[in-house]
């Protein structure tokens, strides 16, 4: 029994058939990553974990509970953190406070009416966003202005922010899309480490193969909608059927 | 001191400063001169509407400043306040407390069911809500409420709700012997007394409604920065700057938008009941969209989001909309009469459209070149000005923090 | 039976009102991404452009006829409108006559240069900025535009008397068999409601049948594709923007003999006119169109005695209230399409 099971799940856009019968078993504490080529509903499965679709058929178990019809603020209190393609953080905010809000959301949950107190006066949050930025080697940029942060850190702070609120699960959405090469194994050695070093289950869905072979223990290989094959990496390079269906294709594409 | 840092303290204790020898700074000029006519605004009338505009703005700001949401609806709270003070002067007392207070909380109870309803959608679509609400309320007030031959007439249409002899005044007992109306009061204190200090050539006004609603623009001042600086009000600007992250972080954005309606459409409530306090009259074309327009205006010109900027706002339109109202072709010929007489009635029949009547067209460029040119507002005028005397000393000291680019 | 007829007709005038803003705001909206606050003042722009016109017409040579003399004894003197000596009296009176359709060919390059100068002078520099920046920019324009006619024109409402042909009303209550005088209509509004019905229908044959009116469409759906194709879509786009403001100018025209010109009536049409959109479904053009006409209808029904007397005061806020009721069942409006401003 994973900690994310997802049964039968199946999504239809007008005449669409985004996902057709989607089973996925996610073990606790593991690295899963989720391929497929594009248009296999890779981003549509994730937002049906996230809560921002709800699918047709089937179910989204996590920890034993079900996700659907949860608003995505309800699921992430439960314990899954979502990171973006594209980075979502405060631009506006100062690093700092981007690291405070999770922490707040972490201690106070959904809603919180504190319009008297003053911020700087709330030492363990402070003290507590503030190793977050440390651990996310950041510390020093404390002040700077989010959006004024490069591809690669706002990435990190991202990252960082999602951790601070030690969620159970975390989910990846194609983590290193548009990055350098160095900002890529920045993130594979930061992702590494994290699961590494804390009791936390990551879910990423990919399209580079470096990074999918160097942190996924198991894969799940989707196209048109369905799950393909769901395997060891070793195991899913040999596989003749990922090769034709996937492999072969960015080949082609390459 | 009060639990602000440094610089709030001093911005805090500045606008106090500014409220309270307002008086004084407003007359710079001696009684009786041309210029006074002109530039002085030490009048108990005028020095009310700077403190209790003051009140609608920062108010406001909270809403548009920080979360980012454009109401185009909020004079629909002030006109409400208006109302419930003016009820409250004719049912129970003059005392302006217990208006001020059910001003306040009549406008939360309004603004808590149409920011419910208006917060279910956000940008434009906000806007035109609250726009729509804001005009429903006033043709409720306008005709529909204020028949006068009706059982329900609660705003009394076109002549506005006003005082009269025959009202209960439960905890005041009976009208005033002279049969004059009474005067609305703060226990002893009428709103509308002054008292005049003669110094030289100046005269100096200090009206008792002035300082009332001085000392609430402070209390609500200072609110507002504690607010800024509060966890709320982080997350506030958090809704302002990415929605989706909340969302994906744990938050609820919507209790907090509605809690940031809610206190600006009190703030707004407030205002109103003061504007009643100084003058029991509420007339519905306070709430109409345009009114709506002219606060939106007022944060605009000040500097959204900032805290001093609506302050500076309301303050500034005032002022400005009072001095180009008096100026009259007259006063032009008079300023201009140095320069050959066909340039001078050139320029005065250019000028003309500009001031008296036509203070409105001044006013909209303006906004328009705030807009275009200055989206911080006049706070952010003053700031640029500010470096740019800064680094002219210290040019060498930029460029250390920045950060590499990706 | 014949009071439903009735109020049916009274709504399509104001209905066709609303319907053209309406029209014009959503398709500066769905090309340019721009709420226009400013759509209003180039409605009233347009009645007075129908002002102007009678003015001009109106120019006047005064000669002094020693033959007759005024109440004081002096000898008269006589207004001869220029057109009438140029046409001849009759031709010239039946010009000043005709003013306001005639001022429909003045309306239309003035509005297209208003829009122009609109969208290059000002609107354009606005497409990166916040939406929150392009409403309260619109919104100063308006308030500048508005105050400028005031400046002209005065703050009093201008009488512009349709053509003498049109003055009556039509009694349909005897063409359709009811008693006399049951329902009667004023011919200039029929006028007001099939001139809407062909510009509606021009704008619609235009979207879809050209070329133009192709990749226009195109770039509502998708502006960046389009915008790929190497299709120069920002010149297009200014042109649409032209065009919508001619159609809120004709409709301002043609408006002028029923309601008075006056230099709030832009701000006041246009409150109304947002509501028809958010209600008819931002970006929906048939959206638009239909909710400007039901919304027109249903102000008309709320204004019978008969209903006031149940609902006191309702066609004061009915339309409000409908678009209420709307927004909170069905969010993205009658015909709204999916993700249209959203988030």
């Amino acid at each position: 029994m994973g900690i994310l099971e997802v049964k039968n799940v199946g999504k239809r856009f007008g005449g669409l058939q985004a996902l057709g019968d989607v089973n996925l078993s996610v073990a606790e504490n593991s690295v899963h990553a989720i391929i497929g080529p594009n248009g296999a509903g890779k981003s549509t499965l994730l937002n049906c974990l996230v809560g921002k679709l709800i699918p047709d058929t089937g179910s989204v178990m996590f920890d034993g509970q079900s996700v659907l019809g949860r608003k995505p603020f309800k699921i992430n209190q439960m314990g899954i953190s979502r990171v973006f393609q594209t980075p979502e953080i405060f631009g506006e905010l100062s690093v700092l406070e981007n690291m405070l809000i999770p922490c707040f959301a972490k201690r106070d949950g959904a809603f919180h009416l504190s319009a008297f107190k003053n911020m700087l006066d709330d030492k363990e949050i402070i003290d507590r966003a503030q190793h977050m930025l440390e651990e996310m080697k950041m510390a020093d940029k404390h002040s700077m202005n989010a959006a004024s942060l490069s591809r690669g850190d706002k990435r990190r702070l991202e990252i960082g922010m999602c951790l601070s609120q030690e969620p159970r699960l975390l989910l990846l959405d194609e983590p290193t899309a548009g990055m350098a090469r160095a900002d890529t194994n920045n993130t594979i050695d930061l992702l590494k480490q994290i699961s590494d070093e804390r009791d936390i289950t990551i879910a990423i869905i990919e399209h580079d193969m470096h990074v999918v072979f160097s942190l996924a223990e198991r894969i799940t290989v989707l196209a048109q909608g369905t799950p393909l094959v769901e395997d060891t990496p070793d195991n899913i390079k040999g596989h003749p059927k990922v090769r034709e269906a996937y492999l072969g294709e960015t080949q082609d594409a390459a | 001191m009060l639990k602000l840092n440094k610089r709030d303290t001093l911005l805090f204790v500045i606008v106090t400063a500014m409220v309270l020898l307002a008086p004084f700074l407003l007359n710079p000029f001696p009684q009786g001169s041309s210029m006074a006519q002109m530039f002085n605004a030490g009048y108990p009338d005028l020095m009310q509407r700077f403190v209790i505009f003051g009140i609608l703005v920062i108010g406001f700001n909270i809403l548009f400043g920080l979360t980012g949401y454009l109401s185009f609806g909020h004079a629909a709270f002030l006109g409400i306040g208006s109302y419930a003070a003016v009820w409250m002067f004719k049912l129970l007392s003059m005392n302006i407390i217990p208006a001020l207070i059910l001003s306040m909380i009549i406008a939360g109870i309004f603004s808590l069911a149409i920011g419910y309803v208006s917060l279910r959608r956000s940008g434009i679509y906000f806007s035109i809500l609250t726009l729509a609400f804001a005009q429903m309320s006033y043709n409720l007030a306008y005709s529909v409420l204020g028949n006068p031959s009706s059982s329900y007439n609660l705003t009394n249409g076109e002549t506005g709700l006003q005082l009269a002899l025959d009202d209960p005044r439960i905890l005041d007992g009976a009208a005033a012997a002279n049969g004059a109306l009474p005067v609305t009061k703060l226990f002893g204190l009428a709103m509308r007394d002054s008292y005049n200090l003669n110094v030289g050539g100046w005269l100096f006004t200090f009206n008792v409604g002035y300082y009332v609603a001085g000392i609430l623009m402070l209390i609500s001042f200072y609110v507002s920065i504690r607010i800024f600086r509060s966890p709320f009000g982080m997350m506030l600007r958090a809704v302002k700057s990415n929605q989706q992250r909340m969302n994906y972080t744990g938050l609820n954005t919507k209790p907090y938008t509605l809690a940031a309606f809610v206190i600006s459409g009190m703030y707004a409530g407030l205002a109103g009941g003061l504007l009643s306090s100084m003058d029991p009259l509420a007339g519905a074309e306070r709430m109409h969209w345009t009114a709506s327009g002219e606060i939106v205006i007022m944060a605009i010109l000040g500097g959204v989001g900032t805290l001093i900027g609506p302050i500076v706002g309301a303050g500034f339109n005032e002022y400005f909309k009072n001095i180009l109202s008096k100026i009259n072709d007259g006063v032009l010929h008079q300023w201009l009469s140095f320069l050959p007489d066909g340039l001078e009635n050139f320029i005065v029949g250019i000028l003309h459209y500009f001031v008296g009547k036509g203070w409105h067209l001044t006013l909209g460029l303006l906004f328009m070149l705030v807009i275009i040119f200055l989206p911080g507002g006049l706070v952010e005028g003053g700031q640029r000005l500010a470096k740019m005397f800064k680094s002219k000393k210290t040019d060498d000291e930029s460029d250390s923090n920045n950060t590499p680019a990706e | 039976m014949d009071q439903i007829l009735l109020q049916i007709l009274n709504g399509l005038d104001k209905g066709s009102a609303y319907a053209l803003i309406a029209l014009g705001l959503t398709l500066i909206f769905g090309t340019l991404g721009v709420v226009n606050f400013a759509h209003g003042a180039l409605f009233m722009i347009g009645a007075f452009c129908a002002v102007t016109l009678q003015r001009i017409l109106n120019i006047s040579t005064i000669t002094i006829d020693p033959t007759k003399t005024d109440f004081l004894g002096n000898p008269a003197k006589i207004k001869t409108p220029v057109v009438e000596t140029w046409f001849g009296p009759e031709m010239g009176a039946s010009i000043i006559d005709w003013s306001v359709p005639l001022a429909i060919l003045f309306a239309i390059p003035i509005m297209a240069a208003v829009g122009f100068i609109m969208e290059r002078g000002l609107i354009k520099h606005f497409y990166k900025r916040p939406h929150a920046d392009q409403i309260l920019v619109t919104f100063g324009l308006a308030i500048v535009l508005q105050e400028v006619i005031k400046a002209f024109y005065g703050a009093n409402p201008i009488p512009t008397p349709a053509p003498e042909a049109f003055r009556g009303s039509f009694d349909f209550g005897t063409y359709l068999g009811y008693e006399a005088n049951a329902i009667i209509y004023p011919y200039w509004r029929m006028v007001y409601f099939g001139f809407s019905a062909v510009i509606i229908a021009a704008v619609f044959a235009f979207l879809q049948f050209t070329t133009f009116g192709m990749v226009v469409r195109a770039g509502m759906a998708d502006r960046e594709t389009v915008g790929l194709l190497g299709i120069n879509i920002d010149k297009r786009f200014t042109i649409m923007f032209a065009i919508a403001a001619c159609v809120a100018g004709l409709a301002g025209v043609m408006y002028a003999p029923i309601n008075s010109p006056n230099y709030h009536m832009g701000m006041d049409f246009l409150v109304l006119s947002f509501v028809v959109v958010v209600v008819g479904g931002m970006g929906s053009l048939p959206g638009a169109v239909l909710a400007g006409f039901m919304l027109g209808i249903l102000e008309a029904f709320a204004s019978m005695n008969q209903v006031k007397a149940i609902f006191p005061g309702i066609d004061q806020i009915i339309i409000y209230l409908v678009a209420i009721i709307i927004i909170l069942t069905r969010p993205r409006g009658l015909m709204g399409r999916r993700g249209v401003m959203e988030e």
